[in-house]
């Protein structure tokens, strides 16, 4: 067989058509679970097969549209009734699913753990649940481990997922590889030993002064012994936490980095993908939202605001017809117009914003701004529509 | 009238958080500015050591140590292996036995699955600053929504945990002062969006049973202004028949149908984030008061973007 031309695709449509694997990724609130939504919507009705939206925390009205709501880690169906709803005949099978953090460990645990002691014993740690609940990059980890899941079930033919809310944008690529190295570690060897033999190394015991008299003893113990539970899973783990990070390196997936045009999601998108590079890993698209429509840039149209908001009463009179209250009149046009020089100020700064993005992916779509949030499948195909070709 | 609640800034330590992307670093960086205006030596602080509150400040880059920013405003970053060494040194007096480097990691270990050790020192740093440095104002730049009630409980975290140990002896006095309301609060950001009101009114209920902290206020950002008074959008209808807007194009010598398009949008805009800041108005607890930023329409952003904040919740401050 030929080798494969390296992908490049000119629009969303052909990159969802070449790759089995999309993740979308940005900061917080610029849209992410909403726009992983909208290309998996929009792949099942344009290009069919059987699609799963993995999302991490959608807004609650979405997650009931897609029939979502309290299943968690269960797969779910979208109803063919919301897209017939949404006046479409999908050619595939939707399929979407939240991650819940929490179950997702104790599979883990399950599948790893040496035997059904340990699993009793980890699952009842009290330090156990809170590294599970809590641990931020743990969010960053299990999705990736989901997501690796998912794939290897041979389900679907598109997996869109959606990543956790992080401090940091790359956080989650590097979370297989950190969990792998947090368990090999020689600190945690070293932080383990001396529950392990009584023996107290050398190299240990400036470290255990020093917890010991911050943490206390006990509460030492209790962390070791956890530490130590959690080792029995080594090798299962490092070993899984590698393919997951193999798999997005793979050639299959594809990264979509989703932003507004504001400065600091901007920033961060642009340090992404950076990071994307340096890691050799895909740039599938840029997808930038809410954005305001070009037409706000139109120099003579703000000329005319600008003579508006001047003259207005002038303007009214001439317009005015019979009866009607010219003062009323003329302080609408101003408000017309004064809104027009406003909104013109943010779309010229959001053209500034755009024209300065450092890099250049082979899909750069624009989403306009939505009157209201996305909240069914009508919806999100009307998104997905805007960055379709 | 209701009995006037604590004015935000009469006290010592606000934690500023909210839903990613909502403005939270402005709103703090303008809480900050307000107070430095008014007269208090005050301190800025972020969490998060690769935050951008600098550019919101108009000053280069902020580190552990805090750095007058402008007059009477400091500005610091915090940083969690600083804060281990500070921690240990100052405040339980401990004598550094070994490089910080290789225990900073081991604490990354223990910090990782042991509850409440590494919030205990985010927030202990701020804390430590408002007892003991004659700060009269302390702002943080907190976590988002997801991370703060962890944060804000880790002292009491800690003391269900450990019986015994330095770290123990430390939390009482701070989970004294996080209750205090005349001391801490909480300043939770939303804008009227549907995600943002969801987690603010999530936290404010969080925040009242599973924590002594007080909520301050909310500060809903980024208000989009009413186009048009009582009777005003019935006129601004009549534009929209295509006679009259030909008759306006004539009047104003060009195409006015952009701008009326671009009004409607206005319009639009608004009344789709009106649904969203009413239910916020509703379901909120109607003892935490409300402060209004409108969105702003600036060429820029960055440090004049934080005075425009600051005017405006100084005006719904009463300032």
């Amino acid at each position: 067989m030929a080798p494969r031309p390296p992908a490049r695709a000119g629009s969303i449509e052909q990159l969802l058509a070449a790759k089995e694997i999309v993740v979308t990724c940005g900061s917080g609130g610029v849209g992410k679970t909403t726009t992983a939504a909208a290309l998996g919507a929009m792949a099942v009705t344009r290009h069919g097969g059987r699609v799963l939206v993995l999302t991490v925390d959608p807004a609650r009205r979405l997650a009931n549209a897609l029939g979502l709501e309290g299943f968690g880690n269960v797969e779910r169906q979208v109803p063919v009734s919301a897209f017939t709803e949404a006046g479409v005949k999908p050619r595939g099978e939707m399929w979407a699913a939240m991650l819940d953090t929490r179950q997702s460990w104790d599979d883990l645990v399950r599948r790893h753990a040496p035997d059904k002691k340990t699993v009793e014993q980890i699952l009842g740690n009290s330090l156990y649940q809170n590294f599970a609940g809590r641990f931020v990059q743990s969010h960053d980890y299990i999705a990736m481990e989901r997501l690796y899941e998912i794939h290897a079930t041979g389900n679907y033919d598109l997996v869109v997922v959606d990543t956790p809310p992080t401090r940091n944008a790359v956080d989650f690529l590097d979370a297989p590889e950190r969990m792998a190295e947090f368990f090999s570690s020689r600190f945690l060897r070293l932080l383990i030993a001396p529950y392990r033999s009584r023996l107290m190394n050398f190299a240990s015991k400036p470290f255990y002064q020093v917890a010991d008299r911050v943490l206390g003893t006990q509460f030492l113990q209790d962390i070791a012994e956890f530490f130590i539970l959690f080792q029995t899973m080594y090798a299962g783990f490092v070993s899984r936490a590698q393919s997951v990070s193999a798999l997005l390196r793979d050639k299959r997936t594809t990264f979509v980095a989703v932003s507004t045009l504001e400065a600091a999601p901007l920033h961060e998108v642009e340090y992404f993908i950076a990071e994307l590079e340096r890691r050799r890993l895909h740039l599938g698209a840029i997808v930038l939202n809410k954005v305001l429509p070009s037409y706000l840039l139109d120099s003579g149209s703000t000329r005319i605001a600008t003579a508006l908001e001047d003259d207005a009463k002038t303007v009214a009179d001439a317009i005015a017809g019979a009866g009607e209250d010219r003062d009323q009149l003329a302080r609408v046009l101003t408000e017309v117009a004064e809104s027009w020089l406003r909104f013109s100020v943010v779309a010229h700064r959001e053209a500034e914003q755009r024209a300065e993005l450092a890099v250049a992916p082979e899909v750069v779509a624009a989403v306009p701004f939505f009157e209201d949030d996305i909240a069914d499948l009508r919806g999100l195909l009307q998104l997905g529509e805007k960055i379709w070709k | 009238m209701v009995a006037a609640p604590l004015d935000l800034l009469d006290r010592r330590l606000l934690f500023v958080t909210g839903k990613g992307g909502v403005g939270k670093t402005t709103v703090a960086a303008a809480l900050a500015y307000l107070g430095a205006e008014s007269g208090k030596k005050t301190l800025v602080c972020e969490f998060d050591a690769k935050g951008n509150l600098a550019d919101f400040l108009g000053a280069g880059r902020t580190g552990f140590t805090p750095r007058e920013v402008s007059p009477r405003l400091w500005a610091m970053s915090n940083d969690s292996e600083e804060s281990l060494k500070e921690y240990l040194s100052l405040q339980l007096r401990m004598p550094l036995l070994t490089k910080i480097g290789p225990l900073a990691r081991i604490f990354e270990y223990v910090a990782t699955a042991a509850p409440g050790v590494r919030e205990v020192l985010t927030v202990g740093k701020v804390l430590w600053e408002v007892r003991d440095h004659g700060w009269d104002l302390v702002v943080v730049d907190a976590s988002a929504s997801g991370h703060i009630v962890g944060q804000l409980t880790a002292p009491q975290t800690i003391n269900d945990l450990v019986s015994v140990g330095l770290i123990r002896q430390q939390t009482d006095w701070m989970v004294q002062l996080l209750s205090d309301p005349a001391t801490t609060g909480v300043v939770i950001t939303a804008t009227p969006e549907e995600m943002p009101v969801n987690e603010t009114l999530e936290l404010a209920t969080r925040l009242k049973s599973e924590t002594s902290v007080d909520v301050a206020g909310v500060v809903v950002n980024r208000v989009l202004p009413e186009l048009f008074g009582r009777g005003e959008g019935e006129v601004f209808d009549t534009l929209l028949d295509p006679d009259r807007t030909s008759a306006l194009s004539a009047a104003v010598g060009g195409d006015a149908t952009p701008l009326l398009e671009a009004a409607e949008l206005a319009v639009a805009l608004r009344r789709g984030r009106a649904s969203h800041l009413e239910r916020l108005r509703a379901e909120l607890d109607s003892s935490i008061p409300m402060l209004y930023v409108p969105y702003l329409f600036l060429r820029t952003h960055g440090m004049r973007a934080t005075r425009v904040v600051a005017e405006n919740l100084a005006a719904e401050l009463g300032h």
